[in-house]
């Protein structure tokens, strides 16, 4: 359980204790978030999970309805903004001739991105087993380091606010960014 | 200290001059409350803020975006100097206001994901990552009297 919420870590920002208390002293009893130490072990692996709820994946599903006619575009978008702003990551890509942003294999591999994306939307309410093959190719043959997971996340999310700015509300985005997240948890499932 | 092209401070100019503060601000500080719900734990003064609606339409809420956004034109016309401009400000946040700085990196990734939303293609590729560096400055200038 402390393994779990240490590989989450890496990959989901994880909050604070959810006594929430705020720093005016008032206990803010808002969502209903008092922990009793029994339960202090399993809220500590849900904070990780941060786990969708039906109202996430409807959100989620919703947005994608919107958003995936234009899969690819996002998926070349995605990772030339990931290998730009974030240019350690083209340590895993040094076999390409092009890097920049435009060029055909960041679009064709942003593409092939969007496919695994795609097929996470369909495995929404089992991302871990759904994934499982994904993330044998990513722990056994690319090897990527699980850290690169949430960079990519947020060049997505960057990507889809720049692209569909009225559809990206912040429920959207919430909902979205647990998504992603818990994509990120699926994919570094056989890692270690 | 960081370095700056002048390409880069035009580019970080650029893309803060197409931002409003009084329309941008209030989007901002909702956006993180709702994406990242464990930063209520620092409004405690602002009244209703533990539901989507009652963030978005939360006064107290909106004019903090504003003074944030205003914190950060300081950082824009200093950008040889934000670690000294944003040394009291980090001194607050530690010692008064007792945020943990993680949450600086949140609200970095918010403004970024709110200004997508205004500048759309305009915030390309090569911008964002000028934009970010700008912004990773920020985070560690906020980071910097955590001791």
């Amino acid at each position: 359980m402390l393994y779990r919420a240490s590989r989450a870590a890496l990959i989901c920002p994880v909050p604070p204790s959810r006594m929430g208390v705020t720093c005016g002293g008032r206990l803010n009893l808002s969502r209903g978030n008092l922990q009793s130490p029994s339960d202090s072990g399993r809220e500590t692996e849900r904070e990780a999970d941060m786990s969708l709820t039906d109202k996430d994946k409807a959100a989620v599903k919703a947005l994608w309805a919107k958003i995936s006619k234009s899969a690819d575009a996002i998926g070349a978008e995605a990772l030339g903004r990931l290998v730009t702003v974030y240019p350690q990551t083209k340590t895993y890509f040094a076999h390409w001739p092009d890097l920049s942003a435009s060029s055909p294999s960041v679009k064709n591999h942003g593409k092939k991105i969007m496919g695994g994306v795609t097929l996470a939307v369909a495995k929404i309410d089992d991302l871990t087993n759904g994934l499982l093959d994904l993330s044998e190719l990513h722990a056994f043959k690319l090897r990527v380091d699980p850290a690169n997971f949430k960079l990519l996340s947020h060049c997505l999310l960057v990507v889809i606010a720049a692209m569909f700015p009225n559809d990206f509300t912040p429920e959207a985005h919430v909902s979205m960014d647990k998504f992603l997240c818990n994509l990120a948890l699926g994919l570094s499932e056989r890692y270690r | 200290m960081v370095k700056w092209t002048e390409e880069e401070r035009q580019t970080i100019r650029s893309v803060w001059e197409k931002v409003d503060i009084d329309e941008t601000g209030p989007q901002l500080i909702a956006r993180a409350l709702i994406v990242y719900p464990w930063t209520e734990r620092y409004f405690g003064t602002f009244g209703d803020i533990f539901t989507t609606s009652a963030i978005l339409t939360n006064a107290k809420v909106a004019t903090h975006g504003k003074v944030v956004l205003r914190a950060l034109d300081r950082a824009v016309k200093n950008l040889d100097n934000i670690t000294e401009t944003y040394a009291a400000l980090s001194r607050l946040h530690y010692e008064k206001l007792k945020v943990d700085p993680d949450n600086f990196r949140l609200l970095a990734d918010c403004i970024t994901i709110t200004i997508a939303c205004k500048l759309k293609a305009a915030l390309n590729p090569q911008v964002q990552a000028t934009w970010q560096k700008f912004l990773s400055a920020v985070v560690e200038a906020m980071n910097n009297q955590y001791k």
